[in-house]
């Protein structure tokens, strides 16, 4: 009896919040991206497929390509940045890794707005950037450093980045010294330790940090608004606008389901390469 | 008579269909060291978590002290068990460990005090109450781990190889130190082990387990001398184990042989003529002769001698069989290379039919 | 193995410029004479005063640590009694409960702040302090269920039985001797709840309500309307604070790798 309530109070919550708040919503989601949406902003409880239709729309494939190029470049800057800066870290001592450590995720304890504010202030057309160079006389016209493509990939590398250093860092720590040892006690240099050891035993923590990079960089709208300067567009502001400007849920649930549709893909492939979701903690 | 503490009927585990402890029946009394022996994986841990209610059997009953408790939950049982890995709380200091049982049946803090203190004195360790298991050594931690199981005052304490984590010199103290402690405290032991040293020299009886069953119950010197199987013969202690056919018989006795060699008397009715079976002879029990004696003897060449000290094994080439012999100190004559003739007395011959094995 | 330490230095050195860069210069605004964030002409404190007459801005700062406050604590306590039931509990849709409990983590943020959204909407739940609580606390657990999770991992496998051996039953086991275990899992899920719940834009701006603003979603409306500086002062104040906690756990973390010579 008292074993059976124990069951049931180990077990209950998680079963009633992950129905309740990840598996309904999205089956939700799901449904009225079938729906039609009214003139008022309502929905009629109809079946449709128009949305899905309306998705290979010129306007919206532009933009689907914009954003998968954008996530693609972010992610790839992130790897190039991290990956030099994560060896650096293992070269130093336990106690001074794990200070480094924890300062890069230090800023990241502020707001991710605050901080895209922050760029604001250092990169706009009068921002900190421009008068320090032009101070120095090093450009005689201020940069055009954001509300341009250039700004929107500076403000998400920066936000995404510490995704791309944590899993790689401890994916290169957990390297056996002796391992590089022997790597170099059995004549390899440098370049070949680094591609036919560190590489290959870093790869699921690359593509763990790939997926955590790429997929949030398809949705994080506000550092579009904030650093792109409402030009430009990516999915995640186009399932913004459908849900709370054009008021189009169907549609936008459909664009969602279509995001989530990437996403489910690349985690496939993923799992199917041997990937572990535990890993994607 | 001894009284039966714990009893096992008809006792049977399966995991995942797969049957594990196939229908035992074993009794186990009041005050003894018993030993279970037997390879990894032949269900030896099985029975010992039943016994403590860690698992259930899927057949059969188990009782202690004539209760049945093959539905009670661990905690109410009075059996304790020690862990392989010592499962000491890691965040509570050796006290807290220890008095850990009696705080979970509310006893009060000052009676806790002395019986803890009681307990420490028992396992030598008094002065390490505020340690924490980190702070311990491999040996010290076990007597932690003793002193917790013990404290509740158990009416079988169960032993889940206690010592393997250890090395050997320690393993040898802390044997010494698990048969002082079995005998003041007068409470029964079962102590799991797959390490027949461990076995015979600490143990009132052995069980030997194998593939589930109870191969053999005793004490250490009757299964050691006659064991019931050749598998008990040659996992308990060193033997040689030697082909042979039975070829002719009379009335009463019939011969022996050890490949075409060699023949022996033997007389026991139990075989006819032309089985295969097994002879076996501990290596203490053969001796050696530069000169052929009438029955049981074989020719060999002596192949390798090593002495520890207080032996010396002679490993000796019988037809391109070796043969070990055990000689007492260094009290022989015979160098590597040496021809010589084996001999044995008939009461250390163990014979088994290939049919008696499974 | 011989390593380039002159450019491992440099490296290390930019990214970090690089991490630290925006939020120095708030600080460094923060104390700014001049109105324009641009250059500085004059030390003063008189934002730090603005921002306590600015009620606004406290609003959404009270609200900000209410939410996180609270959804980390609720989270903490359902992710550590989940972690620990999902281990030790076989039940029918376990396997299904694993990996839904992986699509918060993995989705974009945005499909989870929709249909969030969605599904109040449909329940005809009003946005508001509570329903933007309990979106934190949707895409919390998860986090705190894996981090529970590897302290459960490395908690000695006996611990349990020996536990249940000597008498203890399984109320008292979790309470004396599994949730001591957990501890540094538990903490470090706790941690990651707060500072995502912190962290958040996406999801709060989609549900929260009129009477929920939170920082973000307040500089959010002003980034586009023209920021003052006491926002400046505010958002130092808060880094003074967090790195005050951060400066103990380090503190604390340092000198137990010191002691255990990792």
């Amino acid at each position: 009896m008292k074993d059976k309530l124990h069951k049931w109070l180990f077990t209950l919550p998680v079963t009633i919040y992950s129905i309740l708040l990840i598996l309904l919503p999205l089956v939700y989601i799901f449904i009225i991206s079938f729906f039609k949406s009214d003139s008022y902003g309502g929905m009629i409880t109809t079946f449709t497929l128009s949305n899905y239709i309306q998705l290979f729309d010129m306007v919206y494939m532009r933009i689907f390509m914009q954003s998968i190029i954008i996530a693609l470049v972010v992610t790839f800057i992130c790897i190039l940045i991290a990956y030099p800066f994560v060896l650096a870290i293992t070269h130093k001592n336990a106690r001074i890794q794990k200070i480094l450590i924890t300062l890069v995720m230090v800023p990241f304890l502020t707001n991710s707005l605050i901080r895209m504010y922050g760029f604001v202030v250092l990169l706009r057309k009068s921002g900190v950037v421009n008068t320090f160079l032009l101070g120095l006389g090093l450009t005689n016209n201020p940069l055009k450093l954001m509300y341009n493509n250039l700004g929107i990939i500076i403000g998400m590398v920066y936000t995404l980045l510490p995704f791309m250093i944590l899993p790689l860092y401890s994916s290169v720590s957990s390297i056996n010294k002796s391992l590089l040892e022997a790597a170099c006690d059995l004549g390899a240099n440098k370049r070949k330790t680094f591609f036919r050891v560190i590489l290959p035993f870093t790869k699921p923590a690359l593509f763990n940090g790939s997926l955590m990079v790429f997929t949030p960089a398809l949705g994080y709208f506000f550092i579009v608004d904030v650093l792109g300067g409402g030009k430009i567009m990516i999915l995640g502001n186009l399932i913004k606008n459908q849900f709370l400007t054009a008021r189009n849920w169907p549609f936008g649930a459909s664009i969602s389901v279509f995001l989530l549709l990437i996403t489910f893909i690349i985690i496939g492939i993923y799992r199917k390469t041997g990937g572990k979701l535990e890993d994607l903690g | 008579m001894k009284r039966v503490i714990v009893r096992l009927e008809d006792f049977g585990k399966s995991f995942f269909k797969k049957e594990v402890i196939k229908h035992i029946n074993l009794d186990i009394y009041e005050n003894e060291f018993i030993t279970l022996l037997g390879s990894s994986g032949c269900g030896k841990t099985t029975i010992l978590r039943s016994i403590s209610g860690l698992d259930k059997p899927t057949t059969g009953k188990v009782y202690i002290d004539e209760v049945d408790v093959t539905d009670m939950d661990p905690t109410k049982r009075e059996v304790n068990t020690i862990f392989q890995n010592y499962a000491l709380f890691p965040l509570m200091t050796v006290y807290d460990n220890i008095a850990f049982g009696l705080r979970m049946k509310k006893v009060d803090e000052e009676e806790i005090k002395t019986r803890v203190n009681e307990m420490l004195e028992l396992v030598h360790l008094t002065g390490y109450e505020k340690r924490f298991p980190r702070e311990l050594s491999g040996g010290e931690a076990q007597r932690v781990s003793l002193a917790r199981g013990l404290i509740n005052r158990p009416k079988v304490l169960l032993l889940d190889e206690p010592l393997s984590a250890l090395d050997l010199k320690l393993r040898k103290e802390m044997q010494i130190e698990l048969k002082r402690l079995q005998r003041k405290l007068k409470i029964t032991f079962i102590y799991v082990t797959h390490d027949q040293d461990e076995a015979l020299s600490m143990s009132n009886r052995i069980a030997v387990v194998r593939g589930g069953k109870i191969e053999q119950v005793g004490t250490p010197s009757y299964v050691y001398d006659h064991p019931s199987t050749l598998y008990v013969a040659t996992f308990v202690g060193e033997a040689n184990v030697f082909d042979a056919e039975v070829k002719k018989i009379n009335k009463e006795k019939k011969l022996l042989y050890l490949g075409d060699n060699f023949v022996s008397k033997y007389s026991k009715n139990k075989y006819s003529e032309g089985d295969k079976v097994k002879v076996v002879i501990r290596p203490e029990n053969i001796k050696i002769s530069r000169t052929l004696k009438k029955e049981n003897s074989l020719k060999g060449v002596v192949d390798e001698l090593i002495y520890d000290g207080s032996n010396t094994k002679l490993m000796v080439d019988v037809d391109g069989m070796i043969v070990k012999v055990l000689v007492f100190g260094n009290d022989h004559s015979y160098e590597v290379g040496d021809k010589l003739y084996l001999y044995w007395d008939n009461v250390d011959m163990n014979v088994f039919g290939e049919k008696d094995e499974r | 193995m011989k390593n380039n330490k002159v450019l491992d230095n440099i490296w290390l050195t930019l990214v970090f410029i690089f991490l630290f860069l925006p939020i120095a210069i708030l600080i460094i605004f923060s104390f700014n004479k001049s109105r324009l964030n641009i250059m500085f002409t004059g030390f003063t404190l008189d934002w730090y005063k603005e921002l306590f007459n600015n009620s606004v801005l406290l609003e959404a700062l009270i609200n900000t640590l209410i939410v996180a406050v609270i959804s980390t604590v609720i989270s903490t306590v359902i992710g550590t009694i989940s972690a620990y039931g999902l281990k030790k509990y076989d039940f029918k849709g376990k396997k299904l409960i694993n990996e839904l409990l992986y699509i918060p983590i993995v989705i974009p943020e945005i499909v989870l702040g929709i249909s969030l959204l969605c599904i109040y909407s449909f329940m005809k739940l009003e946005l508001g302090m509570f329903s933007l609580i309990l979106s934190h606390i949707a895409f919390s657990i998860p986090f705190v269920i894996i981090n529970v999770n590897s302290a459960i991992e490395s908690m000695s496998a006996n611990l349990e039985e020996a536990a249940a051996d000597l008498g203890a039953s399984k109320f008292k086991t979790f309470f004396h001797v599994v949730l001591p275990s957990l501890m540094p899992g538990i903490v470090s899920g706790a941690g990651l709840a707060f500072t995502l719940s912190l962290d958040d834009v996406v999801i709060s701006y989609f549900t929260a309500g009129p009477d929920s603003n939170t920082l973000p979603l307040q500089i959010f409306s002003m980034i586009k309307s023209g920021v003052t500086p006491d926002v400046n002062a505010l958002i130092t104040v808060l880094l003074l604070m967090i790195f005050t906690g951060i400066f103990i756990y380090m503190s604390i973390s340092l000198r137990r790798i010191k002691r255990e010579g990792v």
